[in-house]
């Protein structure tokens, strides 16, 4: 049929398709934003991780002037405790005013878009905006329409940079304490082990892409249905072990993560069989891994992922956690709104 | 009475094995001579037109368009697809029946085909196999065919129940007409925007899997090689839409090894771009099928260079700016394509990869009209309709993205360069595209 049409056939050897011949844009932003860790270089970090420790230290008076009167939005399109408070406490700790737009409760109730939301934000003066959203990818949506500096806040099922920043904080204060500058090999020799729902864990991407660049190994253990063998492609440093007990004795550091039956779609998951090969029980913790820190970026969902023992235990970070995040927050607005970079010895250590 | 008489210029005419020097003159609505260059003699009142140092083409033929009416005209008209299409070179375009309401009757294949819609060039409509692309219920094929309808599919909505699809090509092979298949399992690809693998991983994103394409491209091979073993049907042909896997081509490949009458076509944004494109959430790089892997690209490259592939077709899929101004996950699928397809086909495939030019023209002309049965379409022998393209195919140009005539500017070719430039368009025999001399060097 169509052969009749077709002139003589002579093979040819395909060259090298185009490499990328598209003029993307580069990077993704303002440097004042971040969206995703990929983009944060060591120094970055450095810098983000001393500006926690300053801010942290000073004087909460003279904190309070450093945004006396500037506008930070929080724009939140699913529920949150941790990642909202301690954002609102770190902007208002540095003097911010801010508002927080839920999805409840305003004109996105409507249908207005993530688009108009923004600029709606921008034009009630906002400089930067925190924005929490269930689709993916769409921080750089809001960055691209309101040139504001955005911070993610979690976008769904992609990343949640702050919380893997503030696990930094927290495993550096417990392994390198009194560590100035973060370096590659920072973490060599660590293992950091991932629990549970990683397919739908914005914390586990974040963290599996952030932890390798100080040279952290980052182990991702759970049932195939929650962790694809793909996920080990992440980037360099990813490994995957299913076998929980063996994943524990490698490990200087366990994460939990919940399983979060609101993204499940379909995944069909024994939970009696998935305590059994995954719950993290202080019984699991005193064999296999009795000196590692145990740390849940929360909502914990005692007696699934982990057991109240171990919630409560000795072992664990998880209020540590939460007081590192609002430190990190702190340094992620402060750099959002450009305020000048405090240095050691003048903001003093108080 | 009109005449167009195309001096001095190069003619390809891959179908007719032509490739050289030589005048053509067109006369109400055909090619009424094709003359050694310099000979053709121009009636009195006939419009020369000089294309030294161009080349004369037949006009191109693009078998997968999404002109948007009826029904939703914000995107695009049949009008501004058809202008763009002109300008892109093609001079027929087959027009998907995903509209509002869905071709699925005479009346709007008819309404789609009439002088008030304004088309600049040849609509060929096609047809919804069943009603309302529900999967259920068959459309009365004699009668779309007698109104025009020149094949019929679900496109966007894949027919999955074994027994539909048995019936719809039985049905469409009575009254010879192609069925094409818009090859998606559906039932794998629920709330997935991109390509599964390690990138959509990375990005948070649900991944539609390859076999949701090559399984069904599979399943839909086994069903026209039971109906062959019926001598009245062994003429049964599948078209596979906008091939995107490399699995899918091998599956088309060895039907065809087979006998069996099965094509296939690849977009041009399958055979340039791969999944690293989605990039930063772009929704211009937002499609069904979705951009795939490098693997993949590569086997659609493979496939047009050796053959299998049988046409290069857009999926010209217009959408609003607010639209495609959204998360990720809620934009709509497509992409422009009429006015990139042959800039990036000349410049990659020609120009790049050294495939012969008239094959290139070949797989944008002469091959999807012969896959669709369009006659006279698609070649300039004498007694084809005056279906022209006149173009430079060296000349690089930017396209710009705002300079199009389509309605929508949902394309992630803005900013790219292409080589070989349209100038004249003449659709049966009326000239419906010229570029601008000033801005052909822009």
């Amino acid at each position: 049929m169509s052969e009749k049409v077709t002139p003589a056939r002579r093979t040819y050897t395909p060259p090298a398709p185009p490499v990328s011949p598209f003029p993307f844009p580069s990077g993704s932003s303002a440097d004042r934003s971040v969206l995703s860790v990929t983009g944060l270089s060591l120094e970055t970090v450095s810098e983000i991780l001393k500006q926690a420790t300053l801010l942290e230290n000073e004087d909460p008076l003279k904190r309070a002037k450093r945004l006396a009167k500037r506008k930070i939005a929080l724009l939140f399109y699913e529920s949150s405790t941790r990642t909202r408070t301690s954002f609102e406490l770190a902007a208002k700790g540095l003097g911010a005013d801010t508002t927080l737009v839920s999805s409840l409760s305003s004109s996105i109730e409507k249908g207005e878009t993530l688009k108009d939301t923004g600029l709606t934000l921008k034009a009630l003066g906002a400089e930067a905006i925190i924005l929490r959203h269930p689709n993916s990818g769409a921080p750089w949506l809001l960055e691209r329409e309101t040139q504001l500096p955005v911070l993610n806040g979690g976008d769904g099922m992609h990343e949640h940079p702050s919380q893997a920043l503030l696990d930094l904080r927290t495993m550096l204060a417990h392994l390198r304490p009194g560590l100035e500058k973060v370096a590659a090999d920072t973490l060599a020799g660590v293992t950091v082990t991932i629990v549970g729902d990683i397919l739908h864990s914005r914390v586990a991407r974040s963290n599996m892409l952030l932890l390798p660049k100080l040279g952290a190994r980052v182990v991702l253990c759970g049932p195939s249905q929650l962790l694809p063998e793909i996920a080990a492609q992440t980037g360099p440093g990813i490994e995957i072990e299913r076998d929980f007990d063996k994943a524990l004795k490698q490990s200087q550091v366990v994460m939990m993560l919940r399983i979060q039956a609101e993204r499940l779609a379909g995944v069909q998951l024994d939970l009696e069989e998935y305590k059994v090969k995954y719950q993290l029980t202080s019984e699991r913790l005193a064999v296999h891994a009795s000196e590692a820190l145990v740390m849940h970026p929360g909502p914990i969902i005692r007696g699934l992922e982990l057991t109240s023992e171990v919630a409560d235990g000795p072992q664990s970070l998880i209020l540590e956690q939460v007081r590192h995040g609002v430190a990190i927050r702190m340094a992620l607005v402060a750099r959002a709104l450009e305020v000048p970079a405090l240095q050691v010895g003048k903001a003093g250590r108080a | 009475m009109s005449e167009i008489v195309i001096r001095g210029g190069h003619l390809i005419d891959p179908a007719a094995g032509v490739d050289g020097l030589k005048d053509v003159v067109l006369r109400d609505g055909r090619v009424v001579e094709i003359a050694a260059s310099g000979k053709a003699k121009a009636a009195k009142g006939a419009q020369i037109i000089d294309a030294k140092g161009l080349t004369v083409a037949p006009g191109l033929v693009d078998i997968h368009v999404h002109l948007r009416e009826p029904g939703q005209g914000y995107k695009e008209t049949i009008a501004t697809g058809t202008a763009a299409a002109a300008a892109g070179g093609f001079t027929s375009v087959a027009a998907m029946p995903n509209t509002v309401p869905t071709n699925d009757s005479p009346e709007i294949t008819r309404w789609m085909q009439a002088p008030e819609r304004g088309a600049s060039v040849r609509v060929f409509p096609i047809g919804a196999a069943t009603r309302a692309l529900k999967g259920e219920v068959l459309n009365d094929y004699a009668a779309l065919k007698a109104a025009g309808v020149v094949a019929v599919t679900d496109d966007g909505h894949p027919i999955l129940k074994d027994n539909i699809m048995r019936e719809v090509l039985i049905n469409a092979t009575r009254n010879g007409l192609s069925v094409i298949q818009h090859a998606e399992d559906t039932r794998l690809t629920g709330g997935c925007s991109m390509n599964a693998g390690p990138m959509a991983f990375r990005l948070g994103l649900r991944g539609m899997p390859p076999e949701a394409e090559y399984g069904l491209v599979e399943r839909d091979i086994r069903l026209v090689t039971e109906l062959a073993k019926d001598a009245k049907l062994a003429h049964a042909h599948l078209h596979v839409a906008h091939t995107s896997t490399a699995q899918a081509v091998a599956a088309v490949r060895q039907a065809r090894r087979n006998g069996l009458r099965v094509t296939c076509e690849v977009a041009p944004h399958h055979f340039l771009m791969t999944e690293e494109h989605v990039g930063e959430y772009n929704t211009h790089a937002k499609m069904n099928p979705p951009l795939r892997s490098a693997a993949d690209r590569d086997a659609m490259i493979q496939g047009i260079l050796d053959g299998v592939v049988d046409a290069i077709a857009t999926d010209h899929a217009p959408h609003a700016a607010h639209e495609k101004d959204v998360e990720f996950e809620r934009a709509p699928n497509g992409i422009t394509g009429l006015e990139s397809a042959l800039g990036l086909s000349l410049r990659w495939l020609h120009h790049e990869w050294k495939m012969p030019l008239g094959r290139v023209l070949s797989l944008l002309s002469a091959q999807p009209a012969a896959l669709l049965g369009l006659k006279g379409r698609g070649t300039l022998t004498v007694g084809s309709y005056a279906d022209v393209m006149i173009f430079d195919p060296k000349q690089e140009w930017v396209f710009r993205a705002k300079d199009s005539k389509s309605k929508s500017k949902n394309t992630p070719f803005d900013g790219w360069t292409m080589q070989g430039k349209v100038h004249w368009t003449i659709s049966e025999g009326r000239v419906v595209y010229q570029s601008q001399p000033a801005s052909s060097k822009s």
